[in-house]
């Protein structure tokens, strides 16, 4: 039993490795965007777990500003992914300049409340 | 082909041209329908609350925003103060001074209190145009201008927009209705740039409401049941995650919310289901990458080790949530959920007249026939089911149970109900009409050619209309702007060998139309008149003003303001008064003195002291007075004039709140055998206490129909200073403490001086 389960572990991974680098590359780049931004995060997570909470809203403002940048990039990559079919008359250009714009907006608010 | 091509886009461009002036006629309407107080009475503030909101929006235009936002009030809740900039919520008195500063800065010199007055009806326009942008995104336009004139007049609505009543209300349902309908809006089109917008009203409606609570839990529970009923799409994770990461962060600025937005059980929800809609995008993700049977071998291994992880972790959440006594929730969030929470432990919160369940009548009044065309929208709403009407149909039940909870959320309902009412007017009449129009001979040359403009429409097969495939049909309607349903495009697009199979599901018998239409038209009206008469007579009232009709003509009481000014001129600028806390926002605003309480009642244990003070006999409310510095009191008797919500009928409140606290208060004591009563059969600690012995008047109390039970006493620690016009407010001064005492002392002095031996006698006789 655990024999065949660690082999369909491996046959998984395998599985999973090969469909993913059939992804084209510009999909590649956002996803590693996205584990920095979600890696950024765990980071003060952990800094935080160690120092204390005291100044709750720049911890706050730190956090959700790499967890809002990681949700923003996953819906650019959902937006530009051609194998959606519900947006393909959405142009990726259009797509970049929603992105931007959004993360105009959190940021501001971000330095807002970085206190 | 061009011929049929220009024809259409004539009609678009004229139902487009239509729909416009429609929709500004209902602006007017929604305006103009809440002018009523201020053509009946005058243009002055109403209520109690919205005197504080005019109070800090005086101090804002005045001083700046950066002196509102530090303010810290000293003249309310003697002696602690009030942080203001720290405890409003900002939206409304800014949208207001920003309106006012636009308008000055434009030479249009209105004053403040017109600015104030008239926000409300110019955002219950605002509001149903977003009711109409909402049920577009829903249904279509002709359900979109139904829904629109409906909310226009609702009645419920009204009563909290009236032009004078300057309350968060007023525009935090335009905020709301605003907010669903972006929301809708991303969900329908996808589009980052909706998903932002929809961040910001969302952060406009946290700034005007405590009631933003509703659309943090509303929108999770929706995504959760897309999610649930298996209606995932990325559409929806666009729609939810970057809303919630944005608006959370847009809700801690806010600094009455402040930290509140990540540690209290209300926001939970939200971050449970951001949570959950990340494992299903990853779920959906890989089952989309991996081949059928490579995803049941990964299903089968995260299902095993995932499992443990997810136990533990909900685990301590548990144990974290369940540490705090209420389980993290606030004091009035539970009184929601738990009807019968505010009763047993926050008598505060329970003895808000408009905290209490509505009874039957007050829906019939404040929704009208909208109560019976709800159901049928719901069923409207299933036929075909897309995200946008799942979340109307959630929308509906739990604003629904709410208003059965607390009868001030029958305005939550009212936007609902007036959406579902406006998709079930609609389509009753795209089906009437269809008939109509099927049936009449002349018309029927004319449906080859309709055919062709069923291509802008594109050609959807018939089956797929009545299935779940409704995100093409949406998308259409929305990149199309096409008029009101009631033309037959819809039925005779389809080629007409399938129109026969229309024609047995959905053609009624000509009569029948008619007679249903003329019906519909008189149910729409019953409606107007009936809303125009709540306008009119029921809710235009500011209660700071009070008229009667008689025999001679109109009488008009105007005691409130007429001690308040009494106060502003007769007292000195740092006299404190006391009175319940029904009064405070008005005696701050309109007299410009300090109180002890007010209606923003945060410290319970202050209250319970100025009700212990009151259900107290005269020498220990005038200890207690006393050492608060209060110079005044003021208490309102309506006994005289028949004016029902005085402070005699408050009084039991006012013992249960200063018996909560202070325990040699107990509420039997003042009732004669289980009853309220102030005549000649009421208990000696009712007849003792301060409130009574205040508010004796005439001999015949109108109110409560009997006779003043205690008459001919004379006050020995307090002064009567002013009574209005009618009895209806009164206020005693507090006598200053005695020079001498009166004690063992006395003996000693006696034997010293025999003059000293009258004078006491004299001083045995008259107490003071």
């Amino acid at each position: 039993m655990v024999r065949s389960t660690t082999k369909d572990a491996q046959d998984l991974i395998r599985a999973l490795w090969s469909a993913y680098s059939a992804t084209p590359t510009n999909l590649k780049i956002i996803d590693h965007y996205v584990a920095f931004a979600v890696f950024t995060a765990l980071i003060q997570v952990v800094y935080v777990a160690l120092v204390g909470t005291f100044p709750f809203n720049s911890f706050l403002s730190g956090v959700l500003s790499c967890v809002g940048t990681a949700v923003l990039a996953v819906s650019l990559r959902i937006q530009l992914n051609k194998e959606n079919k519900e947006f393909k008359d959405i142009a990726p250009e259009r797509a970049f300049a929603d992105f931007v714009l959004c993360n105009v907006v959190l940021h501001l608010v971000i330095m807002n409340f970085l206190g | 082909m061009a011929a049929t091509d220009a024809q259409t886009s004539l009609r678009h461009a004229f139902g487009n041209v239509l729909a416009f002036f429609i929709l500004i006629l209902i602006g007017v309407l929604a305006f103009s329908i809440r002018l009523f107080s201020v053509i009946k009475y005058e243009s002055v503030i109403h209520e109690f609350d919205p005197y504080f909101n005019y109070r800090v929006t005086q101090f804002l235009t005045k001083n700046g925003i950066y002196d509102f936002w530090n303010w810290f009030d000293d003249r309310t809740w003697y002696p602690l103060g009030r942080v203001i900039g720290g405890t409003v919520y900002p939206g409304l008195t800014l949208t207001a001074g920003t309106l006012w500063w636009i308008l000055n800065s434009l030479n249009i010199p209105l004053s403040v209190e017109t600015v104030c007055v008239f926000t409300a009806p110019i955002f219950s326009a605002f509001a149903s145009w977003a009711t109409y942008l909402l049920t577009k995104e829903v249904k279509g336009p002709g359900a979109g201008l139904t829904a629109a004139v409906l909310l226009a007049m609702v009645p419920s609505y009204i009563s909290r927009s009236v032009a004078g009543s300057y309350d968060n209300e007023a525009v935090a349902i335009f905020a709301l209705i605003f907010t669903f309908y972006l929301y809708i809006k991303t969900l329908n089109t996808g589009s980052l740039f909706y998903a932002t917008l929809n961040s910001i009203a969302y952060f406009y409606m946290v700034c005007s409401w405590g009631g933003y609570t509703f659309i943090i839990n509303l929108i999770p529970m929706h995504a959760l049941l897309c999610i649930v009923t298996g209606r995932y799409s990325s559409r929806l994770y666009i729609a939810y995650a970057p809303l919630i990461v944005l608006g959370t962060l847009l809700a801690a600025l806010v600094p009455v919310v402040g930290f509140n937005a990540v540690m209290t059980s209300e926001h939970f929800a939200s971050f449970l289901v951001f949570i959950l809609i990340h494992v299903v995008a990853l779920v959906y993700y890989i089952k989309g990458i991996l081949s059928p049977k490579m995803f049941k071998v990964a299903v089968a291994l995260v299902v095993s080790g995932g499992l443990a992880v997810c136990f533990a972790m909900i685990a301590v959440l548990v144990a974290m949530v369940a540490s705090s006594p209420t389980m993290g929730w606030s004091g009035r969030s539970l009184s929601l959920l738990d009807p019968t929470y505010a009763s047993k432990y926050i008598p505060i919160i329970a003895s808000v007249s408009e905290h209490q369940p509505p009874t039957w009548p007050s829906y019939f009044m404040d929704i009208n026939v909208l109560a019976f065309l709800v159901p049928a929208g719901i069923i409207a709403c299933f036929s075909p089911l897309s995200d946008a009407s799942s979340f109307v149909i959630l929308y509906i039940v739990t604003s629904v149970y709410f208003s059965g909870v607390m009868v001030r959320l029958m305005l939550v309902l009212a936007p609902a109900a007036c959406i579902l009412s406006g998709i079930a007017l609609s389509q009753a009449f795209d089906v009437f009409t269809r008939s109509i129009k099927l049936q009449l001979p002349s018309l029927s040359i004319d449906s080859p050619v309709d055919a062709g403009d069923g291509s802008s429409e594109s050609v959807v097969p018939d089956d797929t209309v009545k299935t779940d495939k409704t995100e093409d049909t949406q998308k259409e309607r929305t990149s199309k702007k096409s008029r009101s349903r009631k033309s037959s495009s819809e039925s005779v697009e389809k080629p007409s060998s399938k129109s026969q199979i229309k024609k047995r599901l959905s053609v009624l018998p000509l009569e029948t139309s008619i007679i249903a239409i003329v019906l519909l038209v008189l149910l729409g009206a019953f409606y107007v008149v009936h809303s125009v008469w709540a306008a009119a007579e029921a809710y235009s009232a500011p209660s700071i003003v009070l008229t009667s009709h008689s025999h001679d003509g109109l009488h008009v009481f105007d005691d409130f303001r007429e001690a308040y000014a009494w106060l502003s001129h007769n007292t000195e600028v740092d006299d404190k008064v006391a009175s319940w806390w029904d009064y405070g926002y008005q005696t701050t605003a309109m007299a410009n003195r300090t109180v002890i309480v007010d209606n923003n009642t945060w410290n319970n244990t202050h209250i319970a002291t100025v009700g212990t003070a009151m259900s107290s006999p005269e020498k220990a409310a005038w200890e207690i007075f006393h050492s608060l510095d209060v110079k005044y009191v003021l208490v309102v008797f309506g006994g005289l004039v028949g004016y029902p919500s005085d402070d005699i009928n408050k009084f039991l409140w006012m013992v249960r709140i200063g018996g909560g606290v202070f325990p040699h208060i107990k509420e039997p004591d003042y009732l004669r055998d289980g009853q309220y009563r102030i005549d000649n059969m009421a208990t000696p600690t009712m007849l003792n206490c301060l409130i009574f012995v205040e508010t004796d008047g005439k001999a015949f109390d109108r109110v409560r129909r009997t006779e003043i039970g205690k008459k001919h006493f004379k006050l020995t620690h307090f002064e009567e200073v002013f009574t209005t016009h009618h009895w209806m407010v009164r206020i005693y001064k507090l006598k200053p403490p005695k020079n001498r005492i009166r004690g063992k002392t006395k003996k000693s002095k006696s034997k010293a001086n025999p003059k000293t031996v009258s004078k006491r006698k004299e001083l045995k006789r008259n107490p003071f």
